[in-house]
């Protein structure tokens, strides 16, 4: 039960702030309306909120579970699809997409995408198998500056080719344009965690090393390749529909794992969850700031991230690998209260 | 039964191991031993599979190891190498629970539970148990490590190097656990060693190998003479006996 008690807390915070969620926005929606049968405001909620929270939850757990996984078959709690050249990837594949085919609809572009994040991560995590990094550090910078040369591509086929106005909406995350009819590519995260949480101990596992992996009879290199595979279609699922959102990938699965440790079949939900409420809250501020206007959730995120990053940072440096524990150990009673002691 | 056959390694122009064939007897404790670069951890890496051989190869209970299923190999042949990521934040136990990943694919049975407690208990891991493996000192992870080659509950458990890193006091408990996993749980170990009085006191047979090759293999007794050794390190030794066993002073 105590092993729940995060998880619960996760799922009850994040059902508070959906329905919150819901009930915010320019136009007139309340209780006493949508029961009423107010059509006005039940459509409201059919065909701009409701998809818009479904989105937000989906971007969320298919950002922070990619992460998750990537951090995990990488050795490296620095990697993630913004540092792991996935995002910039599948925004190359998108613009192909659009160079090539240009009547292109959402999932003849989602293909694209998900063929570029794919190869793309691959070939980033091909090339740090190859040098192998003495500081764990350098993997995510090699990374980020992969990414950079993908995007610089991009900018530049964009600019060359005048496709820089339609290709910003896939630049920038934003969930302003979700509607119904344009979003549901999104919901392909929902069978994709599902299968991570399936393998969840063949990820651990091929984590801990080549020869550890071999020696309990699993097939490395199949579970790495199928591992990075779902991260990067998480990922470019995601991009796809709402745009490109950094930081959430990395943050959120580093954050569970310093109360609840590295073992997925324990961190995936909590994870999932977790990221589901990080961008959900985001997106709440985003809206209310400067109401009746939005900013775009990349904004935001990016603000409330380098933040929380630094401040990982911090406490990386200054207390090394230590956990926070969650009052689990050593603690016997039934203290409810997640208390930060450091174990 | 392990029988290997001629094994040939090269890496690039450099023969690394260079035709060695030896029997491994079951129900003993193997040390492998030898200078720096003399092939032990290559020869262990291939009868362990992790490791292919050019030519040559290993025959295991009759088949040739390559033809094994990893998954059923992983039932019957444990290796613990030195190259674990000690990076992840795992508990003891659920490193432990590792070691049946082979049998019941991540979801434990009762059964596995029992065995893991008692791969816990054998190693008096029951204080840590919760505890994160990056937290522990290097000779608690050591024996978390082994507590998960016991939960695998191989007939052959193969050590590379276990002691390194580890102080007397560790490396020397580390070595009766290794007894222990011969004489009560009946498993064949083998081990590769660097200290020789280690293998001389605490295995039934040595293997020692010289530039790729086998020098000498045989009982502790036979291999721990003087010239043998000093052979084989281009050192000179004295073999005192002590408890009953040749143990070795070089200088």
């Amino acid at each position: 039960m105590r092993k729940h008690i995060s998880t619960i807390i996760l799922f009850v915070l994040l059902l508070i702030a959906s329905l919150t969620s819901l009930f915010l926005g320019v136009l007139e929606m309340n209780v006493s309306g949508l029961i009423s049968g107010n059509l006005e405001q039940i459509e409201t909620l059919l065909i701009s909120r409701l998809p818009r929270l479904l989105a937000i939850l989906c971007t969320g757990i298919g950002l922070s579970v990619a992460g998750l996984i990537m951090q995990q078959l990488c050795m490296n709690k620095f990697v993630s699809p913004s540092t792991g050249a996935t995002i910039s990837s599948a925004q190359f594949g998108i613009l192909i997409a659009l160079l090539f085919m240009p009547n292109s609809t959402l999932w003849s572009r989602a293909f694209f995408a998900f063929v570029a994040a794919i190869l793309g991560t691959w070939l980033f995590v091909w090339f740090i198998q190859k040098i192998t990094f003495k500081e764990a550090v350098m993997v995510p910078l090699v990374g980020i500056m992969f990414g950079n040369v993908i995007g610089g591509i991009t900018s530049f086929l964009s600019y060359k080719y005048e496709m820089t106005q339609a290709l910003s909406t896939w630049l920038v995350g934003s969930f302003s344009t979700i509607l119904r009819g344009q979003y549901e590519l999104v919901y392909l995260t929902v069978p994709l965690v599902i299968i991570a949480f399936i393998f969840a101990n063949h990820f651990n596992i091929v984590g801990m090393g080549k020869d550890f992996s071999q020696n309990l009879g699993i097939s490395y290199n199949t579970v790495l390749f199928m591992g990075l595979t779902i991260a990067a279609v998480l990922t470019a699922s995601v991009v796809v529909v709402v745009g490109a959102i950094s930081y959430i990938g990395l943050i959120v699965p580093n954050l569970i794992a310093m109360f609840k440790g590295d073992k997925i079949q324990g961190t995936l939900i909590d994870t999932a969850l977790f990221g589901a409420l990080f961008v959900l809250v985001c997106d709440m501020v985003g809206r209310t700031v400067i109401a009746p206007y939005e900013l775009p959730i990349e904004l935001i995120v990016g603000i409330l991230g380098s933040i929380l990053f630094i401040g990982l940072l911090f406490y990386r440096l200054k207390n090394g690998r230590k956990s926070i524990s969650l009052g689990a150990n050593n603690t016997t009673c039934c203290n409810c209260t997640p208390k930060l002691e450091e174990n | 039964m392990m029988k290997i056959n001629n094994l040939i390694k090269k890496y690039g122009e450099k023969t690394v191991v260079n035709d060695v064939s030896f029997e491994i007897p079951k129900g003993k404790v193997i040390s492998m031993i030898g200078p720096n670069g003399a092939g032990k951890s290559t020869v262990m890496g291939m009868i362990s599979r992790l490791i292919e051989p050019n030519t040559g190869h290993v025959e295991f209970h009759g088949q040739k190891l390559h033809h094994w299923k990893s998954k059923e190999l992983s039932k019957k042949l444990a290796i613990l190498t030195q190259s674990n990521n000690i990076q992840m934040k795992l508990t003891v136990r659920e490193l432990v629970t590792f070691g049946r990943f082979p049998y019941c694919g991540g979801r434990t049975t009762k059964e596995d539970e029992q065995i893991i407690d008692k791969a816990i208990a054998y190693m008096e891991l029951n204080e840590f148990e919760n505890r994160f493996i990056d937290e522990l000192s290097g000779g608690q992870r050591q024996r978390a490590y082994i507590a998960m080659v016991i939960a695998q509950d191989t007939e052959y458990v193969l050590l590379d190097e276990p002691t390194n890193n580890l102080d007397i006091y560790h490396a020397t408990n580390l070595m009766k656990t290794v007894r222990k996993l011969c004489d009560e749980l009946g498993k064949t170990v083998i081990l590769v060693l660097h200290e020789i009085n280690y293998a001389a006191f605490y295995s039934d047979y040595i293997c020692a190998f010289v530039n790729g090759k086998i020098a000498k293999f045989g009982t502790v007794e036979e291999i721990m003479t003087k010239e043998t050794l000093s052979d084989i390190y281009k050192v000179d030794f004295e073999i005192m006996n002590i408890h009953g066993k040749p143990l070795s002073i070089y200088y």
